[in-house]
């Protein structure tokens, strides 16, 4: 971009004068970033067919490139993967295991299968095995996933041991369903370094007995949560829920199909956080944030996620105490 | 390096803190200048816990450490700025001891955030209330710039100075001359060829002089010179400081319009009442943010019956006033503003869209926005006038200490909660307790006091009760009250309108008061 000047103001006697704020400031050049760091390409191939992407891109990166839609439940964009729910594998020449295409990093002459045998039995695997003892039923893409991987989780019987617990409500923000929850730990890496940097829930406990919760199990009013919001942003199958959203289901009125979207920016601070509403017959039902943001990355704070009560209370309750 | 001068980002800006602390995981040092040991602080490599309102003396000793260690950015003062000379010979009185004492801060910390600053490749200085609350702001403000000035950390990707707004808006109400000397684009009213530009636009006179801002319009009061006022969106029953007097002089009005999204402390002393819509999520328009973000709110649910749009509102008077606007569309009125404003032109709503929001200046459809400010300084010839060092005296808060007020109360946000509550009062946020007056533990065993206890809170304004909360992050001698709960604890019955003569902020941030321990209520 060139420096285009709109006032003569590089004479002596201009600049040596105090500046004035009845002058305006001339127009200097545009600001640049300093250039990204040059990344190689990197060319394998996925299903028989070529694909380059820079090098450091992962296998799912390289696969949404050409188009391969890969099931993903623990993976998202603005967290570190952590590689747990194994849904995602597939198959790479000359590897014993199958690798996990959300944090595999390419490299050259890769060789990729997304849609072998093997990869379409595991990946039906763990659907089975996460839908026979976790309830799905509010877990958007798990429908789909099951559809086309032909998973049977009732095939283990109806003995087969579930996570089943009452729900926790302790608080008029969020409710936290662990019944629902397949510990794809997205709640504790935006709790954590991902987001929050709160640290207020871990995964606690081994094996079937695995869960996550806070410090020694305590309600989140005493626990070090400060009602961000942002596990319920991430989590997946609808463990966490904005309280405003659970009530609604158990009354039967939650109705997504009714429902309409708009963006526009919080009313609190000047950071200018992008606020994703959630509106059903005129009412706002829930608050979110769009992931692809450069402000917020999808994350918030307690007034922006929740403090929006304000603009819904009947005029007759709304009178100064 | 960050280095965040009063200001409780954590909790007050919390999103944009997630970007400091993934600068902090990337290796980023973080230094944090506050009163108190907030829970920015407590991620900091050092905190710096001054006395409230010396914050110029420590500026000051800084500057004058960096100059003696050969750590000035001579090429860019040379190239940049003016007034060094003078500035270097004022400097030179803030020895590291002599700033120890005013500020309370041990001369090693202060020396070493003063290598840290000047020897970063890049640092971002920013602040927010804890600066400009006081009755000396804008030479706080320029004792901030004049670091920057003496480092070469301006103008450049990654350095810069930068003040938090505390609002959605807050910036966006400067951008469009919502202050007393601006119009539109930050174009100065008293400018003939500015003024004229807007004249010609809209066909009328436009009054050549500065306005007054919000203190100097209750000085007016008290004169008798201001007797009508439209508040539009503001409670100052409630936010100003020593509100006594703001109450009285607002009741004294002849005639006052509140419009507002509710019946505010404010809207009852009204003699009309329009009630309006929220401007976030019941109407159209744009907002500037802390990072001169210009970015599109939209309307996602209808207002109440009987609410309507602030635009159609005031297109209402106007017409009633017998200047027929038509109907209010806001892009129509979002392009006259850019047809007016350079520094917007270029923002057209569709490209607003498309970008997530641009950065000002944005002068034309091809301009990308500016990500930081000030790159003109170091362009080969300069370009514009050179930036001046100001030369700032510390001077201690007004309200003084003494054996009768012996502590100093500083206020500020909670995480949950905004300005006089009248948004945040309605939701349930399970952080809230009663309000209560934060005392150091240590002033809580002096006292006799324990916690949860109800104790008389008294400066040389007003007297409130409070419930007693001990905070670690106090020091002895140090207090903490917000005005998010004006019903529970009024906090500005005790705070000075001290008011700082160039900007009309009050002292919010320095009051002196004594704790009464007291067995009835």
């Amino acid at each position: 971009m060139s420096t285009k000047e709109t006032t003569p103001a590089t004479s002596k006697a201009a600049q040596e004068a105090a500046p004035t704020p009845l002058i305006p400031i001339p127009r200097g050049p545009v600001p640049q970033a300093p250039p990204e760091r040059e990344r190689r390409t990197v060319e394998i191939t996925i299903d028989g067919q070529p694909v380059s992407v820079p090098e450091g891109s992962t296998i799912l990166e390289a696969a949404r490139k050409l188009g391969v839609d890969t099931p993903t439940l623990c993976f998202l964009e603005s967290l570190t993967p952590v590689n747990v729910c194994r849904v995602c594998v597939v198959e790479m020449e000359g590897s014993r295991t199958l690798v996990p295409a959300c944090s595999r990093k390419v490299e050259p002459k890769m060789a990729i299968k997304t849609d072998s045998e093997r990869v379409r039995l595991s990946r039906r695997m763990v659907l089975e095995f996460l839908a026979s003892s976790v309830d799905v039923s509010t877990a958007p893409q798990f429908a789909g996933y099951m559809e086309r991987y032909g998973a049977q989780p009732q095939r283990f019987g109806p003995t087969a041991a579930t996570v089943k617990q009452p729900v926790k409500i302790d608080n008029d923000l969020y409710v936290r369903d662990y019944s629902k929850c397949i510990l794809c730990y997205k709640c504790v890496e935006a709790c954590g370094v991902d987001a929050q940097n709160t640290f207020a829930i871990a995964v606690s406990g081994r094996g079937f007995s695995a869960s996550i919760a806070t410090e020694f199990q305590v309600p989140l009013p005493e626990s070090a949560c400060v009602y961000c919001g942002n596990c319920i942003g991430v989590c997946p199958t609808g463990a966490l829920m904005f309280k405003s959203e659970y009530d609604m289901r158990q009354a039967g009125t939650w109705d997504e199909r009714a429902q309409s979207q708009t963006t526009t920016i919080c009313p609190y601070c000047g950071v200018g956080c992008n606020l994703t509403v959630h509106e059903q017959e005129g009412q706002i039902v829930k608050v979110t944030s769009p992931l692809d943001h450069s402000v917020t990355h999808g994350n918030l704070c307690i007034k922006g996620r929740f403090g929006w009560q304000f603009v819904q209370i009947e005029p007759a309750e709304s009178k100064t105490e | 390096m960050i280095l965040l001068w009063g200001s409780n980002a954590r909790e007050t800006h919390p999103i944009f803190f997630h970007h400091v602390l993934k600068g902090i995981h990337n290796g980023a040092q973080l230094f944090v200048v506050d009163p108190r040991r907030t829970s920015s602080a407590q991620w900091a490599d050092k905190w710096l816990g001054l006395d409230v309102g010396s914050d110029i003396s420590l500026a000051n000793a800084m500057a004058r450490e960096i100059i003696a260690s050969g750590l000035a950015h001579t090429k860019f003062i040379e190239h940049a700025t003016s007034g060094f000379a003078a500035y270097r010979e004022h400097v030179e009185k803030y020895t590291l001891e002599r700033a120890e004492r005013e500020t309370g801060v041990p001369a090693e910390a202060i020396r070493q955030v003063a290598h840290a600053y000047a020897q970063a490749g890049s640092a971002q200085l920013c602040w927010t209330l804890g600066i400009t609350e006081h009755h000396n702001a804008v030479d706080n403000v320029l004792a901030l710039i004049n670091l920057a000035l003496l480092t070469g950390h301006v103008g450049r990707y990654g350095s810069g100075v930068c003040p938090l707004r505390g609002q959605n808006n807050v910036q966006g109400g400067g951008d469009m001359g919502a202050i007393p000397d601006r119009l539109p684009g930050f174009q100065h009213v008293e400018n003939d060829e500015l003024r004229g530009k807007f004249e010609k636009a809209w066909g009328v006179k436009i009054p050549p002089k500065r306005g007054w801002h919000i203190s100097g319009m209750l000085d007016a009061m008290e004169r008798g010179e201001l007797k009508t006022l439209y508040c539009l969106g503001e409670n100052p029953a409630d936010s100003e400081a020593d509100r006594h007097r703001a109450l009285k002089l607002l009741g004294g009005l002849e005639f006052m319009v509140v419009q507002d999204l509710f019946y505010t402390k404010t809207a009852e002393l009204a003699d009309v009442v329009l009630p309006a819509a929220a401007g976030w999520c019941e109407s159209e328009g744009t907002v500037t943010s802390s990072e001169r973000r210009v970015q599109r709110v939209r309307a996602a649910v209808p207002p109440p019956p009987g609410v309507r749009d602030d635009a159609e509102i005031i297109f209402d008077l106007a017409r009633r006033l017998g200047h027929d606007w038509g109907a209010p569309n806001s892009e129509a009125i979002w392009n006259e503003l850019r047809s007016l404003s350079p520094m917007n032109a270029g923002m057209s709503y569709a490209r607003l869209e498309e970008h997530g929001g641009i950065q000002w200046p944005c002068y034309d459809e091809q301009h990308p926005g500016e990500i930081f400010l000030h790159g003109r300084l170091w362009q080969e010839p300069l370009l514009g006038p050179r930036a001046p060092f100001s030369v700032v005296e510390f001077e201690p808060p007004t309200d003084m200490l003494d054996a009768q007020y012996p502590i100093r109360l500083t206020t500020g946000r909670r995480l949950d909660s905004y300005n006089t509550g009248v948004q945040t009062g309605r939701y349930a946020s399970p952080l809230r307790g009663p309000e209560t007056i934060d005392l150091a533990p240590e002033d809580g065993r002096q006292y006799n006091l324990h916690e949860g206890e109800r104790v008389r809170v008294t400066s040389r304004r007003g007297s409130v009760m409070a419930p007693v909360r001990f905070d670690p992050g106090l020091r002895p001698g140090l207090a903490f009250l917000t005005m998010h709960f004006p019903d529970q604890v009024a906090t500005n019955d005790l705070t000075i309108d001290a008011v700082d003569p160039k900007s009309g902020t009050s002292e919010f941030k320095a009051t002196a008061i004594r704790i009464e321990k007291c067995t009835e209520e």
